[in-house]
């Protein structure tokens, strides 16, 4: 299985990567943005091809090391790889 | 008094911190490598500050992982005194051994500079030697030390006096333009329930010495062989 993990800051932890993001589009000319949250994102490849076990796996691997819960919220898809 | 430093890929000050050890406990520290899984016998545990596996990921959080930590945190729940500096103190929020986090500096710069600290508590094993309300001027050099909490666990880390420094005018004054890093409340520093786990991101170990600018740092040390 393919885990494509994305990374994000909490609502209301502030982010000022996102903010220097905003202000750079918007000094680029870019109208109407209300705001620019930024995060990671990270594939991980699995062996398994079990869908419920690889699910649990990859939420261990979110709480143990990828994410930060105190101020990062994290969500996930899976598919099989090709 | 025994003192062991931890030093991983990346660490940079663990020198520092020896030689201030060295001079004021009269003992050479031990340095422990990330990789080793026991801590040999000590008074303190030292967490000095650098770039463990170069900030990868998180400041701090694949150094949270390493073999040593496991005993790093049995040793610091059977009380040993452990003592995280700059990245130090970014690595032991990532074990979860003091809460909260520390993310990129607010003005996205990395800092380096004097800095002036009002020291909130005396009764940690760190802060002994120091007098209620002192300001102390030490050293920050670091990209990510704007300490952020939720509001209930800052305000019990306030209510139950383990804010230990705020970063203050020199003066004394806790302002928002003495808050070098945008961290919550000013925080600069706290401890664990216990006055045994103190996480700090400015650098006691360079301002120990004179010819550095400052001696208040000192103080800190000297309150380890005092308790």
């Amino acid at each position: 299985m393919k885990a494509r993990i994305r990374i994000t800051l909490k609502n209301g932890v502030l982010d000022p990567q996102g903010k220097a993001i905003q202000n750079a589009l918007s000094g680029l000319g870019f109208k109407g943005i209300e705001e620019v949250r930024q995060g990671k994102y990270i594939e991980v490849d699995l062996a398994s091809t079990d869908e419920a076990a690889a699910r649990a796996e990859v939420e261990k691997m979110c709480r143990e090391l990828l994410a930060n819960t105190v101020i990062e919220d994290y969500a996930f898809e899976l598919e099989q790889r090709t | 008094m025994k003192s062991s430093v931890i030093v991983f890929p990346g660490t940079n000050r663990e020198r520092d911190v020896a030689d201030v050890l060295a001079e004021v406990t009269g003992t050479a520290p031990r340095i422990v490598w990330h990789g080793d899984s026991e801590v040999p016998q000590s008074d303190l545990i030292v967490l000095p500050g650098g770039f463990s596996f170069g900030d990868y990921l998180r400041c701090g959080a694949m150094a949270a992982h390493s073999p040593i930590m496991r005993d790093v945190v049995a040793k610091a729940k059977a009380g040993v005194p452990v003592l995280g500096i700059c990245n130090g103190f970014q690595i032991l929020c990532e074990t979860g051994l003091l809460p909260g986090v520390l993310q990129r500096n607010a003005s996205l710069k990395f800092i380096c500079k004097d800095v002036w600290l009002k020291v909130e508590s005396t009764r940690t094993r760190f802060t002994g030697c120091y007098n209620q309300g002192e300001v102390a001027q030490m050293i920050c050099a670091h990209g990510d030390g704007n300490y952020f909490a939720d509001v209930a666990t800052l305000d019990s880390l306030e209510g139950e006096g383990r804010v230990v420094f705020r970063y203050c005018d020199p003066a004394g004054n806790v302002t928002p333009e003495a808050n070098a890093n945008g961290a919550q409340r000013n925080i600069a520093g706290i401890a664990d329930p216990t006055g045994r786990i103190l996480g700090m991101m400015p650098h006691p170990e360079n301002a120990a010495e004179a010819m550095l600018g400052s001696v208040d740092g000192r103080k800190l040390f000297e309150s380890l062989l005092a308790a």
